[in-house]
Order: structure tokens, then C-alpha cells, then sequence
């Protein structure tokens, strides 16, 4: 058999490929060339094969078979052997795979190798992809290697332990006696590696960081004697002294400085050195001067210091250089929570940034700027903001809009000011704001009373031209719904009313509706729009008749449904129509991620349903409790629990159970919320310590027929201006005559403290047959949502 | 923390490719092209840091070669901008011939450079000196 290919000749050979299927030919034929040798078990060609293993690897094809012989190679006494071996192990094998273990003793017998190649090749791979359990077996040796005098050594140790207390947290303690002396390292290898370890300790040990914290003067030391050493040529970097070094050790600086007095100013003339003598020509000195900013607003450094790192990154700004302005505003967007009006200063070369080409320095200048907005610079701000939403990408202009909307929130100047912003966005990125900001939006509308006539005649004006922009046109559709009078009888005050007839705006309208630029949400909004101008306008009530009864038969359900629900009102409820389509009252100002109490036009009818149901009596569907009162005789016990006031049967019944004999410590007394066939739901009361509005139910499904009941799900309803959060029940399968039961829990979140009513729904199997049923819950006692 | 280091030409084709953290082999693919794609369509003067999901992009390009390393938000971005620099120059110096044929000989100088995603050694000479070492045995 012919000697196989060296990597170079496959490399090349694969190189000279056209197509893609070529290529894969190509491999394919080497892997079963590699294939067969590996069979062969043959020794001296096993290296070269793997290193084409690996090139084949990298492209992307399957290579698990090359895992085994990594191994061989890697007990093997040849270096070359061993080399490979070690590096197929990094490549093709991690923790994922049994195989790996196998491992651990080569690498133990390689540690203690005569050859520090050999020995620091162990180092290399159980730092890089080292189990837990390998780590713990081996953690002794690299311990005793952090302590050799082989600085080849000792750096690929320090970084070894990196890896082992990453993986094995507790082993942490061992290595704290190697420590001691790492810094007295003259090797510049050892020293970062050492810098290296310390942070990791560090960061994970609060006791570390205090023992630790001792060694601050000797770190100075050591990155004073970079600075002021003269030409070094083993670590020169462009004219300043091993900069990795440096930037290692101001890294460490900084985690031991903070939170830490005395540290810190034991930093401060090291820190202040620095950053007036480093040469800012070149990247390598900004390099530096970056840490070492990031390092003075962490510590608690003194404020002509914080300053002085405030104006370094304002020169940064000016800097020509694209990496080094990014890098100052990525610096920038970091302190200006702590030094505001430091950063203030530097506002116009921010907004100008805007301008920039480059994105990723748009995308960074954009947050900037939205932090910096305040009360003083609002209008200035907004209208470079507006201006950067003309002009950007579309993947900044939803966040870009968003951040407008929740400036203006809190510092618009005035009314009217808000609302011409919120035009603004809407008709330059109408397309790209997210769809929570529709509801928002209405909202701040109604709230502003005065400007209703100016809204809508503006809104109007910008549908007119184009309504392809779906959340401009629903706000517009809302708002010539609800203000439509104010339009048609022009009292504009802010601007020169338009003259506008009723058929224009159901033209309007219309068009909305059948056009196929449309989505669904929108065609609601226009439907019930069209469908308010009834009342509020006077001439045009039968071509909305009509319109309203054309869609009665669309093949969207949604408008369907509507359609069909308003044609009823036109027919059968005439009267109610006005009451029913009256103008929305002013809503209550929620916070911007509250739950959704706004409701969307639609909710119209809703609340109109709830409100028109009866309030729940006090008779309540037979439970046990009623049925103890009955042979007690007598439904008129006088309630005694205090607090409870005078009520019907329910709290009754909770009080007869508090009579016999308390059965919840809360003292909310539980119910029974269901008890038909067989199948009885309770309900057990909790209110949560720590928010009140949080009630928590836990339910217990019990069966007393004399078959189990399996599939049992439970599901549960509540008014609009409740939330119910339903944990996972304990099973579905109830057993019979009461042996067991289902519990689950649920949550309900009553912020307006309403009176509690749910709706529930249980399907399950029982006798072979599917059951299913739907039950009002009302007998809910004070307590529990009070 | 490094979490990858990618040598690409500019058609897209990996020359080498090393990550320090653990990703699925079907999804290196997608990742790398997706990388590749927002490194070659920035212009010259725009910025060397892109950002990419949860990391940072630092790249450089060298002739027809761009190197990629991607890395997390504790990493100082233009150190590691030189580190780039200097792993040229250390391949520069051992390399008479061109680099890609003798991929194993570039992932050891890695090695020797960058350990579990930190950095070793910067220095050219230390670096080398194992390498040395393995041609000499490799030649005896």
C-alpha cells in the first residue's frame, strides 16, 4: 500500500476543487484511504493521517472515527506523535464524549515528562477542555508545576488552574499558597498569566478579593516599571512596553479597586501617570488608555481623575479613527448613569456621530443619545433624533421610534409638542413601530382633551395621501372614529381647520377597509370607526348602514363578527346604540408595561356585555355547606366573623365552616366551587404576604362515583381587569369514591381589588365517555379579594 | 473571554477555525458564514468591531485574508485588535512559504499563543521556540 499523502499535497489537492460535489468526492476518497489505515493499525503514518483528519474537520465533515486514534497517538513516546495527538484531542474531542476520560492518564504520566514540551502540551489540553473529574484528579500536579522555576512552564500552569477552578470551584483554596510568589516573576509570560489566575480568584471569591487586595502596591510597582523602562525589544508593541501586560494588570486594578478606599487611592497617581504619559498615536496606546478610563470610573477614584478620564474620551470622539470613536462611545454609554453631566458636555459630538457611516457607530451614538435626553435639551434633541429616524436602516428605526416615544413621555415640553412628534414618527416610520405602542398612543390622544380637534385633523391629513402604514392608519381609523364630529364641523384651533364633509371621511374609511395593503387589526379599527360616525354623524347614517351590512358577510371572521353584532344594533337595539357608542371616557394612565387594561375598540361591546349581566345574587348553585345550613335550619346566622360584612349564603357557609372547626389558617374560608355527577371542585383561599392583589387558589377535584375520572383538565376564565396565572395540576386522573384527588394552584392578580368571578371549564372521561361542562363561580368570600 | 478565532479569504472559505468555547458542528457553518457576511460588507472605513448576537466581532484584513475573532463584553476590543497584529507578524516570521499549507504548524502557534480563550504569550521568540524544537525532531 503506498505511503499516504502529506496534508500539504491533500490541501492542495482539495484547493484545486471547482464544485462543491468535487470536493466531497475528493474527502471521501481520503477518508477511506484513512479509513483502512487506521484499520491496519499502522504506527508510522498514523500522524499525517490524523493531521488530514483534521483539515477535513475544519471543513465541516464528520471525523469521530479519527477520536480513538488521537489517543494512540497521544500515549505514544514520539513528540510528533504526541503533538498531533494533543491537538486532535482539542479539536475533535470535549466532555460530550466517554472517550475523553481515557485520557486522564497520559496526560498525568506527560505532566511529569522529562521534556517541558511534552509536560507543557498536557498543561495546554487539560486547560482547554479538562472535565471536572479530570480536573480533580490532576489538580495536584498543576499545582506542584504553578510552583516550578520553568517560566515555560509556569504561565501554561497559571492558565491550567484558570481552567480547573472554572470547572471545580472548591479547588480554589489549593492554589493560594502557589500564589505567593507569582509576581516576583521577572518573565512577562508568567507575570500575565499570574495576572490572569489573580483576576479569576477574584472574581469569584469575595475572601479572595480581600486577601488579595494587599498585593495592589506591588501591581503598581510592576506596571510603573513598564512605563518608565526605557526600549525593551522582547515586548515592544510600536514603541510602549508589553501593552498586554499592562492592560491585564489595569483589569485587575480595577476589580480590586472597587468598592475599596484605601486601594484606590493607593491607584490613583499610577492611574493618573498613565493616562497623561501613554502616546496616542497609535492604537496600541489608545488600547491602554481605554482600560485604564474603564478603571477610573469603576474605582472610587478622585474626581480631578474622573475628569481627566471624562476628556479623554471626548478627545476619543474627535479622533479620526473609527475603532477609537467607537470604543469611546461604547466608554461614554457606561458612565453616564454615575457622571451625567460630565457626559452632558460632550452632547453635540454624540448627535454628530448620528451622521456617521458606520453602523455599528450609529447604533451606539443612537443609545447615547436617548440617555443623554433631558428636560433642557428636549426639543434640540428630538429633532436630530427625528431626523436620524428619516435617514437610517431599517433594522434601528424600530428602536429608534420606541426610544422617541418614551422620551416624549417623560419630557415632552408640551401637548401639542408630544403629539406633533408622535405624527412625526408615525408618518416617517410608520411601519416599523411596534405594535405596543398603538394602544399607547391612543391613550396619550384621549388624554389630551384639547387637542383632540387638532389630532384628528392632522391624522386625517396624513392618511389622506398614503394608508399603507399599518399603525399610523389604526391610530388615524380610532381617532376619526372617536373625533369624527370635531373634524367634519372644523373647530381646529391650533391650525387652519379643513373643510371636510362626512361622505370624505367614509371615503376615507372605506378605502381603508378594501384595500389589500390592509391587515386584519386594521380593517377592525376602520369597521368600528365607521361604525361610531353613525352616531356622531347626521346625513350619512344609511350609507353606513350599508357598509356595516356588506361586511356582515366577509370571509374574515373577525369582521364578520362585528359586522353581523352592529347590524344587530342598527336592527334590533336602535336605542342602545347611542349610549353604546358614546365617547370613550379619559383612561387611566398606566405604566407602560402594566397589564393591558387600554382596550382596544373592540372592548367596546365587551365591557358593554359585563356590565349589562345582573350582579351576582347571593343564590349560589347548592354546595355542602348550604345543604349543613338547611338541616341546621336556619340560612340567618349572624356572621361571626367581624370583619365579614352582613352577606348571603356564601360567607354563611364559610362561617359554619369556621364553626367547625377552623379548616384554614388564613382565614379565608374555602368553597366549593363546582359539585355536579359525582365530580366536586374546592377551592382554598391564600393571600399573598407580599403583594396584595395576588390571590392564590388552590383546588382539590375529588370523585365520588364509583369509576375514576381520567383526562381531567381544568380551565379557568376571568374578567378583563383580572390576571390568572394557572400552574401544572398534580395529575388528570381522578381515582373514584374520594380515595384522591387533583390539586392545582392558581394565581389571580386583582389590582382594582373588583369583586372576584371566574368562569370555569372541565372536560375529562368518565364511564367511557367524554364529558364536558361550563360553571360559573361566584360564590367567592370577601376575603379572598378584598 | 475569546470565544473564536477564524481565518477566512474573501470568498467565504474558512482557512482555519478555533473556538474556545463549545458549538454544535452542523451550526459552525451558519455561524461562520453569517460572520463572513458582515466582515465583508463593511467598507474600509468603517470600524473593526461589529457586533454579533450576544459578541463582539474584531477583525482585520490582511491581503485576501481577513482574521476574526470573535470575543464577550469583558474583553479590552483593541487589544485584542493588536493581539490580531501580533499573531501576523509570529507567522510572518515563521512562514517563508505560504501559510495555509502547514495548518497544523499554524494551530500550534495558536497554542502557544491563546489558551482556553486567554492570552499566553505574546512574545515572537517564545512563541517559536517549541516549533523549533518539533521541526528539528520531526527532521532527525
Amino acid at each position: 500500500m503506498p505511503a499516504p499523502i502529506r496534508l500539504r499535497e491533500l490541501i492542495r489537492t482539495i484547493r484545486t476543487a471547482r464544485t462543491q460535489a468535487e470536493e466531497r468526492e475528493m474527502i471521501q476518497k481520503e477518508c477511506a484511504a484513512i479509513r483502512s489505515s487506521f484499520r491496519e493499525e499502522d504506527n508510522t503514518y498514523r500522524c499525517r493521517n490524523v493531521a488530514k483528519l483534521l483539515y477535513m474537520h475544519m471543513l465541516g465533515y464528520p471525523a469521530h472515527f479519527g477520536q480513538l486514534e488521537c489517543l494512540k497517538l497521544i500515549a505514544s513516546q514520539k513528540f510528533t506523535d504526541k503533538r498531533i495527538g494533543y491537538l486532535g484531542a482539542m479539536l475533535l474531542l470535549d466532555e460530550r464524549q466517554d472517550v475523553h476520560l481515557l485520557m486522564t492518564n497520559c496526560i498525568k504520566n506527560d505532566l511529569n515528562h522529562s521534556t517541558q514540551y511534552v509536560q507543557g502540551l498536557a498543561l495546554c489540553t487539560l486547560g482547554c477542555m479538562g472535565s471536572s473529574e479530570m480536573c480533580r484528579d490532576l489538580a495536584g500536579e498543576v499545582e506542584k508545576l504553578l510552583k516550578t522555576s520553568n517560566s515555560y512552564l509556569r504561565k501554561k500552569a497559571a492558565l491550567c488552574a484558570v481552567h480547573v477552578i472554572r470547572k471545580v470551584p472548591e479547588l480554589m483554596e489549593m492554589f493560594l499558597p502557589a500564589t505567593k510568589n507569582l509576581l516576583n516573576e521577572k518573565n512577562h509570560g508568567v507575570l500575565h498569566t499570574s495576572v490572569v489566575l489573580l483576576t479569576e480568584m477574584c472574581e469569584r471569591s469575595p475572601d479572595m478579593l480581600a486577601h488579595f487586595r494587599k498585593l495592589v502596591p506591588q501591581l503598581v510597582r510592576i506596571l510603573k516599571n513598564l512605563i518608565m523602562s526605557g526600549y525593551s525589544p522582547e515586548h515592544d508593541v510600536s514603541g510602549i512596553s508589553d501593552p498586554f501586560l499592562q492592560v491585564r494588570i489595569l483589569r485587575l486594578l480595577r476589580i480590586l479597586g472597587r468598592n475599596d478606599d484605601d486601594s484606590s487611592e493607593a491607584m490613583n497617581d499610577i492611574l493618573a501617570q498613565v493616562a497623561t504619559n501613554t502616546e496616542t498615536s497609535k492604537n496600541v496606546g489608545n488600547a491602554i488608555l481605554y482600560e485604564t478610563v474603564l478603571t477610573i470610573m469603576d474605582i472610587k477614584s478622585e474626581s480631578g481623575l474622573r475628569v481627566l478620564a471624562i476628556n479623554i474620551l471626548g478627545r476619543f470622539l474627535l479622533n479620526n479613527d473609527k475603532n477609537i470613536r467607537y470604543v469611546a462611545l461604547t466608554s461614554l454609554l457606561k458612565t453616564v448613569q454615575t457622571d451625567h453631566n460630565a457626559v452632558q458636555r460632550h452632547r453635540s459630538t454624540i448627535v454628530d456621530c448620528l451622521k456617521d457611516l458606520d453602523v455599528s457607530i450609529k447604533r451606539r451614538a443612537m443609545e447615547l443619545s436617548f440617555a443623554l435626553v433631558n428636560g433642557n435639551n428636549v426639543r434640540g434633541m428630538m429633532k436630530e433624533l427625528l431626523y436620524f429616524l428619516d435617514s437610517c436602516e431599517p433594522e434601528f428605526k424600530a428602536d429608534c421610534a420606541s426610544g422617541i416615544f418614551l422620551a416624549a413621555e417623560k419630557y415632552a415640553p408640551s401637548k401639542r409638542w408630544h403629539i406633533d412628534t408622535i405624527m412625526r414618527v408615525l408618518t416617517t416610520a410608520g411601519s416599523y413601530v411596534r405594535d405596543d405602542a398603538v394602544p399607547n398612543l391612543i391613550q396619550l390622544i384621549t388624554n389630551s382633551v384639547e387637542m383632540h380637534a387638532y389630532t384628528v385633523q392632522r391624522l386625517y391629513k396624513a392618511i389622506l395621501g398614503d394608508y399603507s402604514q399599518q399603525p399610523l392608519v389604526q391610530v388615524a381609523s380610532w381617532c376619526i372614529g372617536e373625533y369624527g364630529d370635531l373634524l367634519v364641523s372644523g373647530q381646529c384651533e391650533e391650525e387652519e381647520p379643513i373643510q371636510v364633509t362626512e361622505d370624505e371621511v367614509l371615503d376615507i374609511l372605506e378605502s381603508v377597509l378594501i384595500s389589500n395593503m390592509s391587515a386584519s387589526v386594521t380593517r377592525g379599527y376602520a369597521l368600528t370607526a365607521i361604525m361610531k360616525l353613525s352616531t356622531r354623524f347626521t346625513c350619512t347614517v344609511n350609507r353606513i348602514k350599508k357598509v356595516v351590512s356588506i361586511y356582515g358577510s366577509s370571509i374574515d371572521v373577525e369582521l364578520q363578527q362585528r359586522a353581523v353584532e352592529y347590524n344587530a344594533l342598527f336592527k334590533k337595539y336602535d336605542h342602545m346604540r347611542p349610549a353604546l357608542l358614546e365617547r370613550m371616557p379619559v383612561m387611566e394612565k398606566v405604566t407602560t408595561n402594566g397589564p393591558a387594561e387600554i382596550v382596544q375598540t373592540n372592548g367596546e361591546t365587551e365591557t358593554a356585555v359585563l356590565e349589562t349581566k345582573p350582579p351576582p345574587s347571593g343564590l349560589q348553585p347548592a354546595n355542602q355547606a348550604n345543604d349543613l345550613l338547611d338541616l341546621l335550619g336556619g340560612s340567618d346566622i349572624t356572621p361571626v366573623i367581624p370583619t365579614a360584612p352582613t352577606r348571603e349564603p356564601p360567607s354563611a357557609g364559610g362561617e359554619l365552616l369556621d364553626l367547625l372547626g377552623d379548616l384554614n389558617l388564613t382565614g379565608i374560608p374555602s368553597i366549593t366551587a363546582y359539585n355536579k355527577n359525582g365530580l366536586k371542585i374546592d377551592f382554598t383561599f391564600e393571600r399573598s404576604n407580599t403583594n396584595p392583589s395576588v390571590t392564590v387558589i388552590t383546588i382539590q377535584a375529588s370523585n365520588s362515583t364509583e369509576l375514576d375520572m381520567t383526562d381531567f383538565v381544568f380551565q379557568a376564565a376571568v374578567p378583563k381587569t383580572f390576571q390568572l396565572q394557572l400552574l401544572s395540576p398534580s395529575s388528570s386522573v381522578i381515582p373514584a369514591f374520594n380515595s384522591g384527588t387533583i390539586t392545582q394552584v392558581i394565581k389571580v392578580l386583582n389590582p382594582q381589588k373588583q369583586q372576584l368571578r371566574m368562569r370555569i371549564k372541565l372536560t375529562y372521561n368518565h364511564k367511557g365517555s367524554a364529558m364536558q361542562d361550563l360553571a360559573e363561580v361566584n360564590n367567592f368570600p370577601p376575603q379572598s379579594w378584598q | 473571554m475569546i470565544k473564536f478565532f477564524l481565518m477566512v479569504n474573501k470568498q467565504g472559505q474558512t482557512r482555519l477555525s478555533r473556538y474556545y468555547e463549545h458549538v454544535e458542528i452542523n451550526k459552525r457553518a451558519m455561524l461562520e458564514a453569517e460572520v463572513i457576511k458582515s466582515c465583508l460588507s463593511r467598507s474600509k472605513d468603517e470600524c473593526s468591531f461589529v457586533e454579533y448576537k450576544d459578541f463582539k466581532l474584531v477583525y482585520r484584513q490582511y491581503a485576501a485574508l481577513f482574521i476574526v475573532v470573535g470575543i464577550d463584553q469583558t474583553e479590552n476590543e483593541m487589544a485584542v485588535y493588536e493581539l490580531i497584529h501580533n499573531f501576523v507578524e509570529v507567522l510572518d516570521k515563521y512562514f517563508s512559504r505560504v501559510i495555509m499549507f502547514n495548518l497544523d504548524r499554524v494551530h500550534i502557534i495558536l497554542d502557544e499563543m491563546v489558551l482556553n480563550g486567554c492570552i499566553v504569550e505574546t512574545n515572537r521568540n517564545r512563541i517559536l521556540a517549541p516549533l523549533f524544537v518539533l521541526d528539528k525532531v520531526a527532521e532527525g
